[in-house]
């Protein structure tokens, strides 16, 4: 049977359609995707992403157990500071990506993938050989995502904290709507936010608080449908889809994130070897160039042969074209390469871009 | 919900407006509910013969690719070519403009086989407590 989060009341009570997700009874809509993938381009949008998981890392060797686990470095982190980072097996594959925050001298706060938590937190405790203490909180927290231009602006009349102190990828605590709140500037919409942890028995009140402070600004709950359009223009991945264990951060066009100069962690020596060697496959954002949309599973084609797949796609809203990630070989990745989507058979043109689709601003 | 009084229904949520010999068809209210935000219409051209029961078009919604099914046999002899490039208009009125294809029908006896209003609705309420 699908777990609720604490808001599942909240969210049948405001009309929305509910499905199945990573083991998740979950709102896909209420008002409807594209309605909501424009208010969170335009004004604003309030997520529930409590399905979330959420692990600590504390001790005088969390920052050894983290530098270990994670490919980025996570020396670099201030107080108060995030990183989008992955971990990897040995070969190299991801276990999952997440955003770190250093919240205080070694203690570190992971945010994790829904569908990853058990995993993700096995496979730090086996890595953590007792180094560090590690807390699976994940229950304890309702997350909040509050996503568009107005976020910054409506956050503000619920708070005393600065939220306009708060650099993009780091946060502070403080009360929204009179709750103790960590407060990240984070999200995965592409436009400014904020994603609220908040304590699980004060979700409903900080999730209701929001919504009346941003009514008549045109604020609306939000669903994973529109998540995902959004995420999608914005470039960004998802596990499962774009990378799973059987991918590579180098393959997944997360590169930058790889810091093979900070020291050992798991899964270097694979990637130090796959850089050398050269990628057999490599993520790839496209845009059609005629009607049809493009979904996870459809085959690439370059002059009739298969060479890759689709990954993620979907008919962009803002855009009003087809958009998608996949993966290809190398010498089909550049800019402004002509490739073909099989749609039902159908071999529909179209051709790689840059990612991301879409930028705010 | 809307479900005209003048019109038959298939069990794939396609509705029929009869005048004579000449079938309209379009989806109803319930299946562009189900299916949410319509992106994508995918229609037969004019001239293009369908069978009963077979796949004719394609509507896509966000999350989901959907087939169109004929609710009767012939040969299409007009086809709404404003929808693929408006395809929410299948959402704002789809016993409307929302209409899809109009079908010069070899069989007209065919339209016993659907349902009546009355029948539809129950077979919508049957559906929704499975």
């Amino acid at each position: 049977m699908s777990k609720r989060t604490p808001l599942y009341d909240v969210h049948r009570a405001l009309g929305a359609r509910m499905i199945e997700f990573g083991g998740w009874e979950m709102p896909v809509q209420y008002r409807g995707i594209l309605a909501e993938h424009q208010a969170v381009r335009t004004t604003a949008g309030l997520f529930d992403l409590s399905h979330m998981g959420e692990i600590e890392v504390r001790g005088p060797r969390a920052l050894e157990v983290c530098q270990e686990l994670l490919v980025t470095d996570v020396a670099r982190l201030q107080l108060g500071q995030a990183q989008y980072a992955v971990f990897c097996y040995p070969d190299g594959g991801i276990v999952d990506d997440i955003i770190v925050y250093q919240l205080a001298e070694q203690h570190y706060f992971f945010c994790v993938n829904a569908a990853n938590v058990e995993k993700d937190f096995l496979w730090l405790t086996e890595h953590n050989r007792g180094r560090a203490t590690l807390v699976n909180c994940s229950d304890a927290y309702v997350l909040i995502a509050l996503q568009g231009p107005l976020a910054a602006t409506l956050l503000q009349r619920l708070t005393a904290l600065d939220v306009n102190a708060i650099p993009r990828y780091w946060s502070a605590s403080g009360a929204i709507a009179g709750v103790p709140t960590l407060v990240a500037r984070t999200g995965y919409t592409g436009e400014d936010g904020f994603e609220l942890f908040v304590p699980a028995q004060q979700g409903t009140h900080v999730w209701n608080a929001c919504l009346e402070v941003g009514q008549t600004d045109g604020l609306m709950p939000v669903g994973l449908g529109a998540r995902d359009t959004l995420r999608l223009e914005a470039g960004y991945l998802l596990y499962g889809n774009d990378m799973d264990a059987q991918t590579s951060p180098l393959e997944a066009g997360l590169q930058r994130l790889v810091k093979f100069d900070k020291g050992a962690f798991i899964g270097r020596d694979a990637l130090w070897q796959q850089q050398t060697t050269g990628l057999t496959k490599q993520l790839i954002g496209l845009t059609m160039d005629a009607p049809g949309i493009p979904r996870h599973g459809y085959r690439l084609g370059v002059e009739g042969l298969t060479v890759g797949v689709v990954t993620s796609g979907t008919q962009s809203p803002t855009l009003g074209v087809g958009i998608a990630m996949g993966y290809v070989p190398p010498a089909h990745a550049t800019r402004g390469a002509t490739l073909t989507v099989d749609i039902r058979g159908r071999q529909v043109p179209a051709h790689v871009v840059a990612r991301p689709f879409y930028r705010r601003g | 919900m809307e479900i005209p009084q003048e019109l038959r229904y298939s069990e794939e949520h396609e509705w029929v407006a009869v005048d004579e010999t000449i079938a309209t068809i379009g989806i109803t209210d319930y299946a562009q509910e189900q299916l949410g935000d319509i992106v994508y219409v995918e229609l037969p051209e004019a001239g293009t013969q369908v069978t009963k029961d077979d796949k004719f078009g394609v509507v896509e919604s966000v999350k989901a690719v959907s087939d169109i099914y004929a609710p009767v046999t012939g040969t299409v002899i007009a086809v709404n070519t404003g929808l693929p490039n408006s395809p929410e208009i299948v959402n704002e009125e789809p016993y409307g403009d929302g209409w899809m294809i109009r079908v010069e029908m070899s069989n007209p006896e065919e339209i016993q086989d659907l349902m009546t209003a009355a029948q539809y609705e129950q077979f919508i309420e049957a559906a929704e407590e499975e």
